[in-house]
């Protein structure tokens, strides 16, 4: 039996099922036993009666990305997994365990010639008081991954603690009974033993890593409108930013969220709110107001499959026009992007930062796959990214609030500070904020709010730029940790290659990008977008030297390792 | 200083900024701009404490013109932004200014929700019945049959209620005010912002320039002929059959502010992570 450094597994079902939860535990399992992993989920807009999949990584090492095919598919049934079947490719090696009871398995399996073994496991679960198919599916693939019956017996005690004994027992009882009945499979392959990572660990989803990282950076009001893919964000911060003094107020629609944060920031308290693309489109007429009054506040963008309605729960990198451009006027704001699951934490973070030592808006593009995928991460390190804004404070004689300063940040009085009253303006505004329409003031106040951003060092975390060679693969947000796999898959084969992903996408940094592309003579564009739009934006803005290719498609199926790899080794 | 001696050094003038006004002679709301400085005169609030916070529209030029911290934002959104500052400064005193297009056409909806939240903030609306700003259009309390060039030969629409809206939707405090009584309107903005919750003030507030006709409005008004209540029934049938120049305090509620919890800052933020802990 080979033994791998990685493996995947997917548990499919209709929804309600149970197949996300089987995964949940099934990642949970493996990690506290010390593998590294990841569960992203893909589902319908159904919360009952459509399709899910928990579509699980295992593996020795960080992984930040799913793979391009699954070792192993567990159908408790195949009702709807024809909508997704492109998602879960699966290979001649792979093994699919399915339930007769359940419906034919995708066209897919057959044609990728994958071994299909049947096992019944709702009639298994039936044999079992209150059994659960999906605790049976949890059971064979413990089994077949090599994850002891132990690990998640512990597991269940801790997650199903107030359903009580009888619950426990039920589950127990349906995780043996597939574990015994995969003891027959040959599953042809075994994960390698975990390697001790000797740091404390984290299982964390994105937007939970982004709501923590938002509260270390200092965000302590919250406005909150749900929408998929962002109300992780939101639920996390509910009963935790109370914990830290904070206030979390549930706006009527994202009109009053961001409108509610730009009150909260004005009273001088860091202030965020998270949201989708067709949230994010309502704020943007406020965005531009936060710009004009010199307002900080962090809006979180967990971007999914537009326009419109588009995809609600699936994937894509589409709204960076919109957050860089979206403004009508000239509105010079932060637009930052996370790169990882754990890097949600240190860009969210960096983000409140920035907002507040700029006083500017902030939006931070994550996405739908790190937004809800889980991982097991090494717990972040500390950073001293804490939100500190220039207020202004023993004011004597007249206050301007909008003076020209020389790195174009005036010191902010906030509301209760003597001397300091003044009028906050979406109104063009002379430098103590009262209303113009003057050519000088105009030009001015625009000139401000332009160099505050171009003046300031934003240092290394710009960008990560790893690697060497005269290709250089330019990527941003979850697109990095599939690019970073392929570069490295590259290295493997000889091939060299090297990776600039994009952490700060507004204001742009063309010094800073010309040093990182020195010497290139290959640039490939990795982007999930069907018109390119990160392609676009870098050639607006940065010179692009020798060839350029670009690989981008539109959502929802991912743009995998083995896509970014081909085209690495094909442009020889 | 004693309460009192704070009252007597607290003039009207203290709250007015060196912003001239720029509204059309005649207008209505000069009238509300001085009744809002007696009122926090009369409050003896200390300037640096206030906060008013506006939208678009003639009536939110409002906060340039006082010597308080301000917020001029966008149309319709005053409520929202307001409601975000207050919650997280309880301590401050909030007063939103606004019109009939601001607050009721655009800022419709979040009008409703400020009422149900029941934030402890006043809201003041000066209703004009037309769009002022962008020269003469129809606004929701418009009459069905005021010509305008947006409305040749009038909507035809029935206009809406503030009062009865805000009254079902669970505002604490409804009053309706004449500018041209600016100290009968101070006095009862005093009572609004000092009424714990949302204090909802309607201030007809004519429009001289697009609706000469308001100009008779000050024949019309007239003392409400009973006192408040604190019964929505009654207010309700008060409000709904009254001829909309009933001028005073028409319903005072006794339902508890909304202040959403903000628990102690005892908890370290280490502690906000051991739900991730493995």
């Amino acid at each position: 039996m080979a033994d791998r450094q990685s493996v995947a597994v997917a548990i499919v079902g209709s929804g309600g099922a149970g197949a996300l939860t089987a995964g949940n535990f099934l990642l949970e399992a493996a990690s506290a036993a010390g593998w590294q992993g990841l569960l992203s989920r893909t589902v319908g807009p159904q919360i009952r009666g459509g399709e899910a999949a928990a579509l699980v990584r295992l593996a020795t090492h960080p992984v930040e990305c799913l793979p391009d095919r699954f070792d192993l598919l567990i159908g408790i049934d195949w009702l709807n997994a024809h909508r997704f079947g492109a998602e879960i490719e699966v290979g001649p090696h792979s093994l699919v365990i399915s339930d007769p009871r359940g419906g034919e398995p995708p066209a897919g399996v057959a044609a990728a010639g994958a071994r299909v073994v049947e096992l019944p496991m709702k009639e298994m679960a039936k044999a079992i008081p209150d059994g659960r198919a999906n605790m049976i599916a949890l059971g064979v693939a413990a089994r077949l991954l090599g994850c002891g019956v132990d690990v998640l017996s512990a597991l269940l005690e801790k997650r199903l603690a107030d359903k009580g004994p009888a619950a426990i027992d039920a589950s127990r009882a349906s995780i043996k009974a597939g574990f015994d009945a995969a003891a027959g499979f040959n599953f042809g392959l075994c994960l390698a033993a975990p390697k001790p990572s000797g740091t404390r660990r984290w299982l964390i989803s994105g937007n939970e890593a982004a709501a923590l990282g938002a509260v270390r950076g200092g965000v302590r009001f919250a406005a909150a409108y749900p929408i998929t893919p962002a109300t992780e964000i939101l639920e996390w911060l509910a009963p935790n930013l109370p914990k830290v003094g904070g206030v979390l107020l549930q706006a009527e629609d994202e009109l009053a969220a961001i409108n509610m944060i730009i009150g909260a920031s004005f009273g001088g308290t860091p202030a965020l709110t998270a949201t989708s693309g067709p949230g994010l489109s309502l704020m943007i007429e406020a965005l531009g107001l936060a710009t004009a009054a010199e307002t900080p506040v962090v809006v979180i963008d967990v971007m999914r499959g537009g326009p419109s309605t588009g995809i609600p729960t699936k994937s894509e990198q589409a709204d960076l026009n919109i957050a860089v451009y979206g403004c009508h006027g000239d509105a010079p704001h932060l637009v930052l992007a996370p790169q990882s699951i754990g890097d949600c934490l240190f860009t969210t973070q960096w983000a409140t930062y920035l907002a507040e030592a700029l006083q500017s808006p902030a939006i931070v593009l994550s996405d739908q796959f790190i937004g809800q995928a889980r991982a097991a991460i090494d717990r972040p390190v500390d950073v001293a990214f804490i939100g500190q804004r220039f207020k202004a404070t023993d004011i004597v004689g007249s206050y301007e609030r909008y003076a020209i300063a020389v790195n174009g940040i005036s010191p902010m009085a906030i509301p209760g500070t003597r001397g300091g009253q003044y009028t906050a303006d979406g109104l063009t505004h002379t430098e103590r904020g009262i209303p113009t329409s003057g050519e000088c003031d105009h030009k001015a106040q625009l000139d401000k709010r332009r160099d505050k951003l171009a003046r300031f060092n934003f240092g290394d975390h710009w960008a990560t730029s790893e690697g060497a060679g005269d290709l250089a693969v330019i990527t941003w947000g979850s697109l990095t940790g599939p690019t970073r796999e392929a570069i490295a898959r590259a290295a493997c084969e000889g091939v060299e290659a090297s990776l600039i992903s994009l952490r700060l996408l507004s204001p742009t940094q063309p010094e800073r990008f010309a040093a990182a592309l020195d010497g290139k003579k290959r640039i490939l564009i990795v982007e999930q977008s069907h018109s390119a739009q990160f392609h676009r934006y870098l050639r607006a803005h940065y010179d692009l030297p020798g060839a350029v290719r670009v690989l981008n498609r539109a959502g929802p199926l991912p743009i995998r390792t083995g896509e970014i790899h081909r085209a690495i080794m094909q442009w020889r | 200083m004693s309460t009192a001696e704070m009252r007597l050094a607290c003039k009207p003038a203290d709250y007015t900024s060196d912003i001239k006004p720029i509204w059309c002679p005649g207008c209505g709301d000069y009238h509300v701009l001085m009744s809002f400085t007696r009122a926090f005169a009369q409050l003896a609030l200390p300037t640096e404490n206030i906060v008013v916070v506006s939208g678009i529209g003639c009536s939110s030029r409002m906060p340039a013109y006082m010597n308080c911290y301000g917020f001029h934002g966008v149309h319709g959104r005053s409520l929202a932004l307001a409601a975000g500052l207050k919650v997280s400064r309880p301590e401050l005193t909030v007063v939103v200014a606004s019109g009939d297009g601001d607050g009721y056409s655009i800022g419709g909806n979040h009008f409703l929700h400020a009422c149900r939240r029941n934030i402890d903030m006043t809201y003041v609306v000066m209703d004009n019945h037309i769009y002022g700003m962008t020269k003469g259009q129809p606004s929701p309390t418009t009459e069905p049959e005021f010509d305008t060039a947006l409305s040749p030969g009038g909507t035809g629409l029935r206009p809406f209620h503030p009062l009865v809206i805000a009254l079902a939707s669970g505002a604490n405090f409804i009053a309706r005010c004449f500018s041209g009584e600016p100290n009968g309107t101070a006095s009862v903005l005093v009572e609004a912002i000092q009424h714990p919750g949302f204090s909802f003030v309607e201030i007809l507030s004519p429009c001289v320039t697009f609706r000469p006709d308001e100009k008779k409005w000050k024949n019309l008004v007239h003392p409400a002929p009973v006192a408040p209540t604190n019964d929505a029934a009654k207010a309700a049938r008060r409000i709904m059959t009254d001829d909309g120049f009933n001028i005073g305090i028409l319903y005072r509620g006794d339902r508890k502010p909304y202040q959403p919890p903000n628990g102690s800052l005892s908890c370290e933020l280490s502690e906000l992570e051991k739900d991730f802990e493995l």
